[in-house]
């Protein structure tokens, strides 16, 4: 079963907003693209349940 | 000559000549206080209030036209009241709670601020920043009525000044020639293009965003029903700015903002055909007279230090931040109250310098959180490179579907009232009490069975003691406490229990002047409050 939580669940919120978009800084638009992928493998490898990441694409997709 | 900067709402201090111009020596003023605007005239009452003789010279004659400031903050209503301004300010302006935010036209969401209860004054109030000063204005009239030691001299423009080890010299310009001034103490309350810290040559650093606001104030014609809500679009289909913002004041006046890029032509932008036509655009088929317009630029800067010597800086002229969040003239007003108390027991021989030395510390904090803030609003309002309005714009439209993106919407984080935790003045926290009055808090209001505790604490050190008792007349440096007593009578609602006790079951606090916590424990000691004081004066 689907656990994927789009309820507000992160902490610090403008703390991660601001490094997120400080991770990009200086960086070429084919190297933030870069960037960006790997974070999501991270995150994804963090969140492992198959599942869970199946909803977080639909949710993303907006379907 | 004698020019005007800009046009008067009020003519409130019309020049006179002072004796003063007419001596040969320079007359000496204990403090002087550098520009009439509102964190000048709060400065005067800090001072008027404290019977320490203040001299305000001001190169205009009275409160600017234009309602610039709309929006002040509990906080800032709060030092208001406790210079006896407060209580007009809450009657004029308009409260308001409810916000919405738009992208591309369709509400994303909506957030209340959720005023917690039994507080004297609102989160915010909308005001026209006219009023505010002439409500301050008001009480200063007042205050001199009865006797307070407090002169205001218009067109009295400082054109130089000389600091010296001891005090400061100034070259003052009115409209019957120069004239010097020697000063104690002088205080820098001179806007963010301070021309003070100009002639002292200091440092004013930080960030320029490039990217220029519209601001229209308007009054609508015929029965136009906008609720009194804060509304903000992201990039709005009318295409007039791209971000919007609407926001009501008093009398019936709109504030509306469009955000319309940093290679503007200012002076045709001005032109009411063109701000009329932004309007039209956004507004639809509504009528309307439009009451004020300017068009700003900002940055996100300030001092290294707020201080030099004999003089101290204040307000915009130290520290400048983006208007959203409402944190220019509020935390302006916060270093006014933190100043003045200071400043006060040193002139009376009460503390050193260790003490004024506390000012730039716990005002820097300040400043750097409220630039911080700032900042981050601006760079979400207006992103600043491509990937950054990715994110932005995928943050949006996530947050129509999803709560969790919410929170990263930031149209601006409404300015709350700074803690100064690790300031020198603070004793280390002797209570289990909440984290919200920890020692560096400024102190939350809570309603009494008779009254608001904020109006008996402030102006001197106050022993508040919670469900135990201490002694009265306790006196230390010269510093006399006075001792506030409470028990759960006076607290018919529970909110000093949940504020300020806690698990405890009794509290002693130490509280200063501006209202800050200095230290707390479970109860009363001797020693420890003494070295408490000591330690909150600046000379443990």
């Amino acid at each position: 079963m689907s656990t994927l939580n789009l309820t507000a669940n992160i902490e610090r919120p403008d703390d991660f907003y601001a490094d997120l978009i400080d991770a990009h800084e200086g960086l070429s638009k084919d190297e933030s693209d870069a960037l960006n992928a790997r974070l999501v493998l991270v995150l994804a490898n963090q969140i492992g349940d198959y599942a869970t990441l199946k909803a977080a694409l639909d949710a993303a997709a907006l379907k | 000559m004698f020019d005007d900067r800009y046009t008067l709402a009020y003519k409130m201090y019309p020049y006179e000549k002072s004796p003063d111009q007419n001596k040969a020596q320079a007359v000496r003023h204990p403090v002087v206080v550098m520009g009439g605007g509102p964190i000048g005239i709060a400065t005067a009452l800090d001072f008027g209030l404290q019977g320490i003789p203040v001299l305000v010279l001001d190169d205009h004659e009275g409160v600017g036209m234009g309602s610039r400031a709309i929006c002040f903050s509990k906080r800032c209503l709060e030092v208001a009241d406790r210079y006896g301004a407060g209580e007009p300010m809450l009657e004029k302006g308009v409260v308001w709670n409810l916000g919405k935010v738009f992208h591309k036209d369709e509400k994303v969401f909506e957030f209340n601020l959720l005023p917690e209860e039994g507080h004297k004054y609102p989160a915010f109030i909308n005001l026209q920043q006219p009023y505010y000063e002439s409500f301050q204005l008001d009480r200063l009239r007042k205050l001199q009525e009865q006797g307070a030691p407090i002169e205001i001299r218009g067109k009295n423009r400082v054109d130089n000044v000389k600091v010296h080890d001891d005090h400061v010299v100034l070259e003052v310009m009115t409209p019957d020639g120069p004239y010097k001034v020697e000063a104690d103490w002088l205080i820098g309350c001179d806007g963010a293009s301070s021309p003070l810290r100009a002639m002292l040559d200091m440092d004013f650093t930080g960030k320029v965003f490039q990217d220029s606001f519209l601001i229209a104030d308007i009054k609508m014609k015929g029965d136009v029903e906008f609720p009194t809500e804060r509304w903000f679009w992201f990039e709005p289909s009318h295409g007039q700015g791209a971000s919007t913002l609407l926001h009501k004041q008093p009398d019936d006046v709109w504030r509306v903002d469009f955000q319309i890029g940093w290679d503007v032509d200012r002076k045709e932008e001005m032109k009411e055909e063109n701000i009329r036509r932004r309007l039209d655009a956004f507004l639809g088929g509504v009528a309307y007279d439009i009451v004020w317009s300017s068009i700003y630029t900002f940055q996100c800067k300030r001092m290294d230090t707020f201080r030099n010597g004999r003089v101290f800086f204040a307000g915009d002229a130290a520290h400048q931040v983006s208007p959203f969040g409402a944190r220019g003239a509020n935390s302006g007003m916060q270093d006014v109250d933190n100043l003045g108390w200071k400043l006060g027991l040193v002139i009376n021989g009460k503390a050193d310098d260790s003490l004024l030395a506390s000012y730039d510390i716990e005002r820097i904090h300040g400043a750097d959180e409220n630039i911080l803030n700032s900042t981050r609003s601006t760079d979400f309002i207006t992103p600043k490179s491509d990937q950054s309005r990715i994110f932005r714009d995928a943050v949006l439209a996530l947050s129509g579907a999803y709560e969790f993106a919410r929170p990263l919407v930031n149209s601006g984080r409404l300015s709350v009232p700074c803690t100064y935790d690790g300031s020198p003045l603070n004793s280390a926290d002797a209570l289990a009490g909440p984290e919200r009055t920890r020692p560096g808090s400024p102190c939350p209001d809570a309603e009494l069975a008779d009254g608001y505790l904020l109006g008996q604490l402030g102006n001197d050190f106050v022993l508040l003691c919670i469900n135990t008792d201490g002694p009265d007349g306790l006196e230390e440096c010269g510093i006399k406490v006075r001792t506030i007593r409470l028990t759960a009578q006076d607290d018919p609602k529970g909110y000093v229990k949940d504020r300020y006790l806690g698990d405890a079951a009794s509290a002693v606090y130490l509280i200063r002047p501006d209202q800050h916590v200095a230290a707390r424990r479970e109860v009363f000691n001797e020693n420890m409050v003494r070295a408490e004081i000591r330690r909150a004066i600046g000379k443990e």
